[in-house]
């Protein structure tokens, strides 16, 4: 698999060509929250609605590249139906994907192995179970590409601002 | 002049200036003065479109600066020793060089280092912009500028409470000045890029200098895409300042310059305080220094300074008029490739003629984003840029929130463009 194959992954081009929620959710009642990346001028808009504590619906907006796009695309998805709690894991999740060297997750397919040659430090907090995050796990091409993180984590970070919202509304 | 002569004799190339003709560099030469350009990347011989964003430095400026370095290095302007002078001697000669580049009346007094073009334009809005702006004023921009020439006014009139009036442009991207009278009413300052970082659009600066000193308000201009890639020559130009940067003109990144007219930078307060920018300093006070050192307080960046100076050599040797016409060559080529390869399929923007923009060309290729074409083109060694370029405004007025952009040096040819014109092609296909 060359380098550009594993960045764009079939199911992220997928999601780029035909997003799942695109639109924006009437707001109110919805919660409406817009994420930028500076870096590349690409523009988000989040609207979710909560009900007892359940994200039952989301839609996203705005501009951006396949790997932006797809991300919110495959976000939506994702959360589409969960207890916010479950959401707030998810996205910590995800996080930590993008976060962390290539090297502490576990070898994939392609055979990704520590270059030290070591098994991974296993005292490592958050080690990801890739196989939780089920269609997400397409994105994890992306950690090789620092420059594209940026890209792939921005509708997680306007998710979580949006739910922040959420917690002050209703305190 | 040293290291002018090494770089001549190693290539034998420079000969005295000749009648503007493309064909005249010899670009495969020219490209073996700049080592980058023998890298590869990703298993491909790196392909650089993006000296508009920095260029590469050719080995006679990375010699000065490691001859200095190593022989010469002292801090300037203040030891009595041997090599102290020397090192003073270098850094005022390279002043000396870089004002006559730029047509500077008295260099010694003008040319002001800086760490880049954004600091220079910082410069004028902090010590002209706050002796000057006030409630009721208006500082006149353009939709074009980059965020160095609209921020530093932003963030002075939050404070002065000055009103910013912008210039527009058409859908060519170049400015409409219809109406330039009725915006320079009452206006103080006008500040315009002579070249478009995003547009390659050449603006008629000569003309709105005199229009703005006719309404009474002075001219800072953004020099830093012109500045690297044509004759420059800032009495012809009849602005008031010109900021630039080295590191789009071949030299080293942590220098620029601000040129001002001699009589508006003498009566300018100093900018940062320190060393070197006093006279005198008590206990009750401090008397400034003489321009332009007033306006370079601590250790300037004396390496890069030599290192710009020696850029400055390089490409006043090749000659400002030939590496203008080897632009505007390369930027018709392109666009020609571009319409019969690509069509309807690819979006340029800016002027149509060549010779109405720089060697720029920010481009939509279908719908595809500039990120994901950049990062397509990356995997076949071309380094182009994709963002926003610093120009928000321009990418609000033109109806979008990137464009990539490929921009030329002396060093690029056509064979560059054909390996743009492919790549591109693989990303459509691989985006299908």
């Amino acid at each position: 698999m060359s380098a550009l194959e594993g960045l764009y992954r079939e199911i992220i081009l997928d999601h780029y060509r035909s997003p799942r929620n695109r639109g924006e959710l009437a707001s109110p009642p919805a919660l409406r929250v817009e994420g930028f990346n500076p870096l590349c001028g690409d523009e988000i808009v989040v609207t979710v609605d909560l009900q007892r504590g359940i994200l039952s619906d989301i839609k996203f907006s705005g501009t951006g590249c396949s790997i932006s796009q797809s991300s919110a695309s495959l976000m939506s998805a994702a959360v589409k139906g969960k207890p916010v709690p479950e959401v707030r894991d998810l996205i910590r999740t995800f996080k930590s994907m993008m976060s962390i060297h290539e090297s502490t997750l576990p070898a994939g397919p392609d055979g990704v192995d520590n270059p030290d040659g070591s098994s991974g430090d296993n005292t490592e907090p958050d080690v990801i179970d890739v196989d939780a995050l089920g269609e997400l796990a397409a994105l994890q091409g992306v950690v090789k590409f620092p420059v594209r993180i940026k890209c792939a984590t921005l509708s997680w970070n306007t998710l979580a601002q949006g739910l922040d919202q959420g917690d002050q509304e209703t305190a | 002049m040293a290291e002018l002569t090494d770089s001549t004799s190693r290539s034998g190339r420079i000969e005295p200036a000749e009648a503007p003709n493309c064909d005249s560099l010899d670009v495969a030469l020219l490209r073996k003065d700049f080592p980058l350009l023998g890298i590869e990347v990703h298993g491909h011989p790196i392909c650089y479109l993006d000296s508009a964003s920095s260029s590469q430095r050719p080995i006679a400026v990375l010699d000065a600066m490691r001859n200095y370095e190593e022989t010469t290095h002292a801090n300037v302007h203040r030891g009595v020793y041997a090599i102290a002078e020397e090192a003073t001697a270098r850094f005022e000669t390279a002043r000396m060089k870089i004002g006559a580049f730029i047509g500077a009346p008295n260099p010694g007094r003008e040319i002001v280092f800086t760490k880049n073009a954004t600091e220079a334009i910082n410069l004028v809005a902090g010590t002209w912009g706050r002796a000057n702006l006030g409630e009721g004023d208006v500082v006149v921009l353009t939709e074009m500028e980059h965020h160095a020439n609209i921020v530093p006014w932003h963030m002075l009139a939050s404070e002065r409470r000055f009103t910013i009036r912008w210039i527009p442009i058409d859908d060519r991207g170049e400015l409409i000045l219809d109406d330039l009278d009725r915006l320079l009413e009452g206006a103080k300052l006008v500040g315009v890029t002579c070249m478009s970082n995003v547009l390659g659009t050449l603006n008629p600066v000569a003309e709105i200098s005199s229009a703005a000193h006719g309404a009474g308000a002075l001219v800072i201009a953004d020099g830093a895409q012109s500045v690297p890639h044509q004759v420059t020559d800032v009495v012809a130009l009849g602005v008031d300042f010109m900021a630039f940067s080295a590191h789009k003109m071949l030299g080293p990144t942590g220098v620029g310059v601000l040129w001002g007219r001699e009589a508006i930078l003498e009566e300018l307060p100093p900018f940062l305080g320190g060393g070197e920018m006093i006279l005198d300093v008590r206990k009750d006070g401090f008397t400034p220094n003489d321009i332009p050192w007033r306006f370079e307080a601590g250790t300037p960046p004396i390496t890069e300074a030599i290192g710009m100076g020696a850029a400055v050599d390089y490409l006043t040797a090749v000659g400002m008029d030939r590496v203008r016409a080897h632009e505007i060559s390369l930027s018709s080529a392109a666009l020609a490739l571009f319409e019969e390869r690509f069509g309807d399929d690819l979006r340029i923007f800016g002027p149509r003629e060549p010779s109405a923009r720089g060697g720029v060309i920010s481009f939509a290729y279908r719908d595809i984003h500039p990120h994901d074409i950049s990062q397509v083109l990356d995997e076949y060694g071309i380094c182009v840029r994709a963002g926003h370029h610093c120009a928000k405004p321009l990418m609000r007025r033109l109806g979008v929130s990137a464009t990539a952009r490929a921009s030329f040096a002396l060093y690029n040819d056509g064979s560059d463009l054909v390996r743009l014109a492919d790549a591109l092609e693989h990303a459509g296909a691989f985006f299908g």
